[in-house]
């Protein structure tokens, strides 16, 4: 996804997980846990971006990523504010906690 | 018990030799899940290139791990994935098995894959700067350091080629390691010798990390005097080798002193009806070759095992 997709994905979603990372060793199994919980996580958007595309200067340049130096960066975003940053591989469980931590679950008015 | 979850195999591991024994297995009509802890392809994944595995010029990892999981699939075997043991009992001719959600599965027969991971140093810092200066992967996040200066830890052969391959990056790479002679290969060592960029601490163990925001210095102690100094560095690559993921299966199963399943020829362990295969088990070479070898005798012995299971069962209710 491009910077722009991003600010649109952070604007109209309350909860947003985005990882930016390479087809590396590291950075697989973060989008393959991400993709099982898709369907679990039905009130959160995940979204993946290109660590080698210009684009991702608007994750590379966030405060919250200053010392990461380990890829996938994985930044979790709560009505467009970043509220959580990894640096690296993260089991299921921790991305799990995270999810749980900080985003709550709305219950659907539908 | 619920008879939806019940298997003729199970296969806990899903990297090559997990995947392998799920083809073989689910190609012979025996019914057939595999369930692993990460994701497929087990530490298959890590690796960028794979060069040899013959009859693939040249294929990534997760590529080869992908075609695998297609084939396995397709011969009808079930795999699940990121969710691991929280209690097995092997014993019997029902094989009971206990996952973290909460879901309970039982098999005839079983085949232990579980394989192995990078082994970590385990001490005061690790965790805090994983990703933030510690890094167990080269090609990941060797571009991070670029004209930095670097330590790389370990003395095999992916400690020493890696090494080289962060001299690209790094103005300056000192490795460290626990003895007074390296353990890699001859080429290996002369290469490291011969690199400009490439330093050594020898007969000495990292003891902490420290750092702010980011890793910034390690306590190095000398083995041989026991001194320790503080030594600068903007990153630490740690290549320390393996170690078997085999805890869950302490007390269950026959492990050698470094915690590696141990099998006959024919991937039979101590427990009838419970097989191991891959990285987990006690051998010499790891390879993903070796893994799929190891995989297809088990599952081959594993079937003959479960037909010869069905026919008494047949005598039995025919008597």
């Amino acid at each position: 996804m491009s910077a722009a997709d991003l600010n649109k994905a952070i604007s109209e979603n309350e909860n947003v997980m985005v990882i930016c990372g390479r087809m590396g060793p590291m950075c697989i199994p973060v989008y393959g846990i991400a993709e099982e919980l898709e369907e679990e996580y039905r009130h959160v958007k995940f979204y993946d971006m290109e660590f080698d595309n210009p684009e991702s200067y608007i994750i590379r340049n966030l405060p919250e990523v200053r010392g990461f130096m380990g890829i996938p960066f994985t930044i979790y975003y709560r009505s467009g504010k970043v509220v959580k940053a990894t640096s690296s591989i993260q089991t299921k469980d921790q991305v799990k906690a995270i999810l749980d931590k900080e985003f709550t679950s709305v219950v659907n008015a539908e | 018990m619920n008879a939806v979850n019940h298997y003729d195999a199970i296969v806990i591991g899903a990297g090559p030799a997990g995947l392998t024994a799920g083809i073989y297995l689910s190609r012979a009509r025996l019914k057939t899940l595999i369930i692993d802890e990460g994701v497929v392809g087990g530490q298959m994944v890590l690796t960028h290139e794979i060069a040899n595995y013959p009859g693939v010029k040249s294929i990534s990892g997760y590529q080869l791990s992908s075609i695998m999981k297609e084939q396995a699939k397709s011969f009808g075997c079930d795999i699940k994935t990121n969710v691991s043991v929280s209690s097995l009992d092997l014993n019997g001719e029902e094989k009971e098995l206990v996952l973290k959600d909460g879901s309970a599965w039982s098999a005839n027969a079983v085949i232990l894959s579980p394989g192995g991971r990078s082994r970590t140093l385990g001490v005061k810092g690790e965790d805090t700067f994983k990703g933030r200066g510690i890094s167990y992967c080269a090609t990941c996040d060797g571009d991070f350091f670029t004209g930095k200066e670097i330590i790389v830890v370990g003395g095999g052969n992916s400690a020493l080629e890696e090494a080289v391959s962060l001299t690209k990056y790094a103005s300056k790479v000192t490795i460290i390691h626990q003895f007074d002679t390296f353990q890699a290969f001859e080429h290996a060592v002369e290469e490291v010798k011969s690199n400009d960029k490439i330093h050594f601490i020898m007969e000495s163990a990292i003891t902490a990390f420290y750092g702010y925001e980011k890793l910034e210095s390690v306590d190095i102690k000398n083995l041989a005097s026991g001194a320790t100094m503080n030594f600068k560095t903007d990153g630490a690559f740690i290549f320390i080798g393996y170690v078997p993921n085999t805890e869950f299966l302490k007390g269950t199963i026959d492990l050698n002193q470094w915690g590696e399943i141990i099998v006959r020829s024919d991937m039979s362990t101590n427990i009838e009806g419970v097989y191991a295969a891959g990285d987990s088990t006690a051998k010499r070479f790891r390879q993903v070759t070796t893994a799929v070898g190891d995989g297809t005798i088990a599952a081959l012995a594993a079937a003959q095992f479960l037909n010869e299971i069905k026919i008494k069962q047949k005598q039995f209710l025919t008597a």
